[in-house]
This record gives structure tokens, sequence and C-alpha cells, in this order.
């Protein structure tokens, strides 16, 4: 490495010290604190100067770093190792992550507060895997896929608390709705691509959630719904004591009540539909239809000239998308017993994007890792309270800086001949 | 077979082809030459269904086709090689060809088809699970027109094959060209700024001059023809 990189990467960090000086000054260094009557201004400069001298040092960090290239360095060794293991053993990795997902409630460490955890990866997963779809195969970029999620919640709460039906058959309801809303965002962007997609994907996610809020009538506002119904083992309720006539989960199979049952069914719920998720994306890859997905994003002008009609396509993959957001809504709805507009707001598309993007666009283990660095980081940090945003930023900047590609950057070819390496 | 008539094509307010008259005969190889910016592949383009024609017609097999999707196009029977190739270079050699079968269901026959495709650019036998991104430029040329066949044509559009390709592949590519119309009675239409060649291997040919057809005859004549030499063909200058 020569002395003028050094002196080339002290310039840079020393640039981003100003913009970090910049942002932090005002934000964190001007304190309003309230004493007798009104408020007054505090200053913290050593907080500032601590933060600034943070990001100067990170800075110089990375670019050394990235200077020193074809020299082994810590953090590169760390992520060729982790890639050598995700790359070429990945099927050994998701039977193992599977059979862990599957014995994961009995493991004696588990308690009430992991499997919650777990579940919520779980969600997020079965979101970045129905997301994946639209964006990582078709390479349409859906920043309002918390919409999908959010109807498939709300038809399944309305459902259910209107008509009183069982999950199961309120389930695919939901999906169908959402699949149908999604095909009425596809049709007026069927011409739409990349930033301007974007914009119109954003504000659509907008759209229903300030219908959810405004339509009172109908979705009681932001009230929201509440009392929807919780799911039952196919007719066995999770209850201590069941009504009249019922017979409840742990008196059907002799076992002591315990408020984890329901917990338990609803992991392996969460379990069984994202793992169907990624089944029905790994299968569809290979049809037809996928794989004019994949040809779409490549190149749309080579697709009609090759046959590939558009319009069917993109609205195939919005409205596939959108059924698997739906499914998760009905699970997120059945799981609180309770929703309101609150729940559906832009952050959760931008994680669910990020997931999807992190992992490496496209491809499904990257989602499983991405899902569980980013809501496994934000949850082991929940101590911190507000501070924990800090550490789900810097969790993504940290993949962005040493996987810029994505965790998992390689697609996997879908065909491979016979007589191949497999 | 395909015929084309007083065709008209804009992009905005420019016009880029100005009253088309073209025929393309069942089992003829067709070229069509002219400068940057005569409106080649607009009028490809135009066929394809991919750019609309404001006026004029365009007929194929007693068919009129110019308001018809690029998708029913490709099911009618054809099929273009866009120009710069635009394989899916994401996607393996096979997935490629793969896509080029999808118009029409035509997948039962995949394994006959795709061997005909592999017997005739035996390179992509080897290289198919190889991504489409990393075969050379005469390679991914194969490969495009390999897929463009997968939807088994009557007619084939090929844009500029020999673009940025190596002289040694252009030979082989054209020999390919002509072996696809005479053995699997493929109809040609050729698109090329590779004038000689293009003459050399055309049944007819045509000259799009601004959007115009200016001259049409044999491949012969035309190769013969002083203006088109002085214009088109190397060496023509000097005389």
């Amino acid at each position: 490495m020569e002395k003028k990189d050094i002196i080339q990467s002290f310039k840079d960090s020393l640039f981003t010290g100003l913009i970090a000086l910049a942002l932090f000054g005002p934000i964190v260094g001007l304190r309003t604190a309230s004493k007798g009557e009104g408020l007054f201004i505090t200053p913290q400069w050593g907080v500032v100067f601590l933060l600034v001298g943070l990001c100067i040092l990170g800075r110089f960090l990375i670019n050394l770093n990235s200077a020193r290239k074809t020299e082994i360095t810590f953090f590169s060794k760390f992520s060729s190792k982790f890639s050598a293991i995700t790359e070429d053993k990945a099927k050994h990795f998701a039977i193992t992550a599977i059979l862990f997902a599957v014995v994961f409630p009995f493991l004696p460490f588990t308690d009430r507060y992991f499997m919650d955890v777990a579940i919520m990866i779980l969600t997020y997963i079965m979101l970045g895997w129905g997301l994946n779809i639209v964006v990582g195969l078709a390479g349409l970029l859906d920043l309002g896929y918390v919409a999908f999620y959010a109807v498939g919640a709300y038809s399944y709460a309305l459902i259910a608390t209107t008509f009183g039906w069982s999950f199961w058959i309120c389930l695919p309801l939901a999906g169908v709705f959402a699949a149908f809303f999604g095909i009425l965002l596809g049709f007026p962007v069927l011409r739409l691509r990349g930033d301007y997609l974007a914009i119109v994907t954003l504000g659509f996610g907008e759209i229903i959630r300030i219908i959810l809020i405004n339509w009172y009538e109908v979705t009681n506002g932001p009230d929201g719904i509440t009392g929807i119904p919780r799911p039952s083992f196919f007719g066995l309720p999770f209850k201590r004591s069941p009504d009249e006539g019922e017979t409840s989960f742990h008196l059907f199979f002799n076992l002591e009540y315990s408020t984890m049952h329901r917990i338990i069914f609803l992991y392996y719920l969460i379990l069984v539909l994202a793992l169907i998720t990624n089944y029905f994306t790994l299968k569809i890859r290979k049809l037809p239809v996928g794989r004019a997905w994949e040809a779409l994003r490549e190149d749309e002008i080579a697709c009609k000239s090759l046959g590939v009609n558009p319009t069917n396509t993109k609205l195939t993959a919005f409205a596939i998308g959108a059924m698997f957001g739906g499914f998760a809504g009905s699970f997120f709805a059945t799981r609180q017993a309770f929703i309101s507009p609150e729940s559906f707001t832009f952050i959760e598309s931008a994680i669910i994007v990020a997931i999807v993007v992190l992992g490496g666009m496209g491809s499904q283990t990257g989602v499983v890792l991405a899902s569980i660095f980013l809501i496994g980081i934000t949850e082991m940090f929940r101590d911190l309270e507000q501070y924990r945003m800090i550490a789900f930023g810097g969790a993504m900047v940290l993949i962005m800086v040493f996987k810029p590609k994505g965790i998992l950057a390689n697609r996997k070819p879908t065909i491979l001949m016979h007589g191949d390496k497999k | 077979m395909l015929k084309i008539s007083n065709v008209e094509t804009f992009y905005g307010k420019i016009q880029a082809l100005r009253g088309v008259d073209l025929d393309v005969n069942d089992g003829e190889i067709v070229s069509l030459i002219g400068s940057n910016g005569a409106g080649k592949s607009t009028l490809l383009m135009t066929i394809s269904g991919v750019n609309k024609a404001k006026k004029g017609n365009i007929v194929f097999n007693g068919e009129n086709i110019e308001n018809k999707q690029p998708h029913k196009i490709v099911d009618m029977g054809i099929c273009q090689v866009p120009e710069g190739r635009r394989i899916f270079s994401r996607l393996t050699v096979e997935e490629n060809l793969r896509l080029g079968a999808h118009a029409n269901e035509k997948g039962k026959y995949f394994e006959n088809d795709i061997k005909e495709v592999y017997d005739l650019f035996p390179v992509l036998s080897d290289r198919k699970t190889q991504r489409g991104g990393t075969l050379s430029g005469g390679e991914q040329q194969m490969l495009a027109i390999g897929r463009a066949l997968m939807s088994k044509p009557k007619v084939l559009l090929l844009d500029e094959p020999s673009l940025g390709i190596a002289p040694k592949l252009v030979n082989q590519i054209f020999l390919s060209i002509k072996n696809i119309n005479k053995e699997k009675n493929v109809t040609i239409f050729l698109v090329e700024q590779n004038a000689k060649k293009a003459l050399e291997l055309a049944d007819r040919a045509y000259v799009l001059v601004n959007g115009k057809v200016t001259i049409k005859g044999s491949g012969q004549e035309l190769l013969k023809n002083k203006d088109i030499q002085a214009a088109y063909l190397e060496g023509g200058a000097k005389n």
C-alpha cells in the first residue's frame, strides 16, 4: 500500500467527518431540555465529537480495507469463508436450517421470547420470499409490498369477524384478495420500470394505508380491528376451558394446559407457510412462466421478440407475489388478534425490500440469512431502546460494505443437464 | 409471404420510415442494406410489432399483422434476432434456448428442437450450463439465432448478425444462415451494414435510405451496381 493511498483515504475520511458533523451537529449536539418554564438548549458537543470521530475512523478503516484488495484482511477473510460455506453447500445448509427450524421449539433454551422472535423472523422470511418473486425474479422493484400484507391481514380479519369462518377458509380467500390487488396495481404500472415503478408502488402502499385509516365504516379506521379469532388446531381451540360442546387442544391430547401450545402451533404454521412459498418459488422458476419472469428482468425487448407476452408475465408476477404477501398478512392478523393501519407503514415495506436486496436479489437462502441478521440484530439490541435502529442501519451498512451484491450474490442456474455435476 | 406496403413509423414526432414497400417470398433470403439511421432496425421492430406502424400494411400469409401484439406475431411464425443479440446474460445457455421455445407451448418438442440447434451450433452444446453473459460475441450471436429458431419460425428476421464479431466467426455465422435457409426451409430477412456479405448471400436485396427503399434487385445485380459500390462497398469509392 502506497503513501498516496493513505493520504487519499485520510482526506476522504475527513470529508466523511464533515458530513457527519453537519448531520450530528444539530441533531445530537443541540439538546432541548425543559427547565422550569420553557425549553432551553443544552449543547452536548462531547457526544458529537465522539460520533464524528467514530465516523472518520470507520471510514478510514473501510478505505484501508478496500485499498488493500489483494492482501487478505480480517474482514475479507471472514466474508469469503462465509460465502464459501453458503454457496458451495447451499443444499446442506438448507436441509440443516429446516431441521433446526423443526426441532427449535423443543430445544432446552427455547423460551417464549425466543419463540416470538423466531415467529417474527419467519414472517419476514415469508414476506421476503414473496417479494423475491416480484423483485428478485421479475425484476420489478416494488416499494409498496406492505400493501398486500395489509390487504391479506384486513381480509382475514374482516371475513373472520363478520362471518366467523375458520382460519383455513379465510387464508386462501385472503390470498385471493391480495392477488386481486396485485393485479390492480399491476395494470397501471405495466409500462413502468426501475425508479418510476418504485415511485408508483410506493404510492400504492400509502394509498392502501390511507384507505384503511379513513374508511371507518369498514376498517374501523385508526382504532383497528380487535377480537380476531385465533387459529384452532384443525377445529380444536387453544383454550384453558373450552365452550360447551367443544374439546380444546390440551384436553384432546391429554396435556397440561400451556399457552406455549398456541405459540408452538403458530410457529409451525408460519414455518409451513414460508416453506410452501419457497417450494413454490423454486418450482415455478423451472416452469415457462418463471423463466419468462427472469427473462423479462434481463431484457424486455428480447422477450417481446421471442413471443413472451410481457403484460401477462408482469401481472402474474405481481399477483403471485401479492398472494404470498396476503397469506403472511392473514397469519399476522390471527397471531396478533388485533390489527390497525399502524402495522402497515412504509418502514415495513422498506425492511422487506432491504431483506431481499441485502440477501442478494433472487437468492432464497440469502433472504433467510438477511432476515435473521436484520431482524435478529434489531431484537438483540432491544435493550438499547431507541438506539436499536442504529444497529439496524449499522447491519445494513456492514452488508453493503462487505457484500455489495447481497449476502448470496450468485444466482444458481435453474437447469442442470443430466450427467452434469450436481 | 411477407408483404410490406407503404409503412410509416414514427418515434414521437420523428419519422423513421417514410413509406417502405418490400416483399419477402417463401424460401428466399432477402437482404436489406443501408447506412446508420436509415431505418433498418425500425423496419424489423415494426414487422415484429414492437414499434407500431402509423400508416401502411404488413401482410403475412394473407393476414394483416400491423396491429397485432408482438407475442401474437411470434406465434404466427415471425421471429426476430434483435440487434446487439440481447441474450439473457444471467441465464444459462440452455435457459436462453428454453425461452425461445416459450411461444405457443412448443416445449413439447423441446428435446428434438434443442438437439437441432446444438447440431447447428455445436459450441452451444459444450456451454449449455454456462451463463449467456460469459460467451464470446460470436457465440452469443449463435445463441441468439438458436434461441429464435426454438420458436420454429417460418420467417427469421436477423438484425446485423455481424455486429461486433470477429471476422472469422462472421463467415461461420453467414454460413449457418444459409444452412438454416436451405435445410430447415426458413425464409430469411437479413438486415446488415456489412453490405458485401449480405448481398453475396441474398437472393434478392433492397437498399434503404432515409426511411425509403431506393434500389432493389437480385443480390448479384446490386453487387455490380456502381452507386451501391460507391456508397456501401469497400473500394467502391475509388471508381
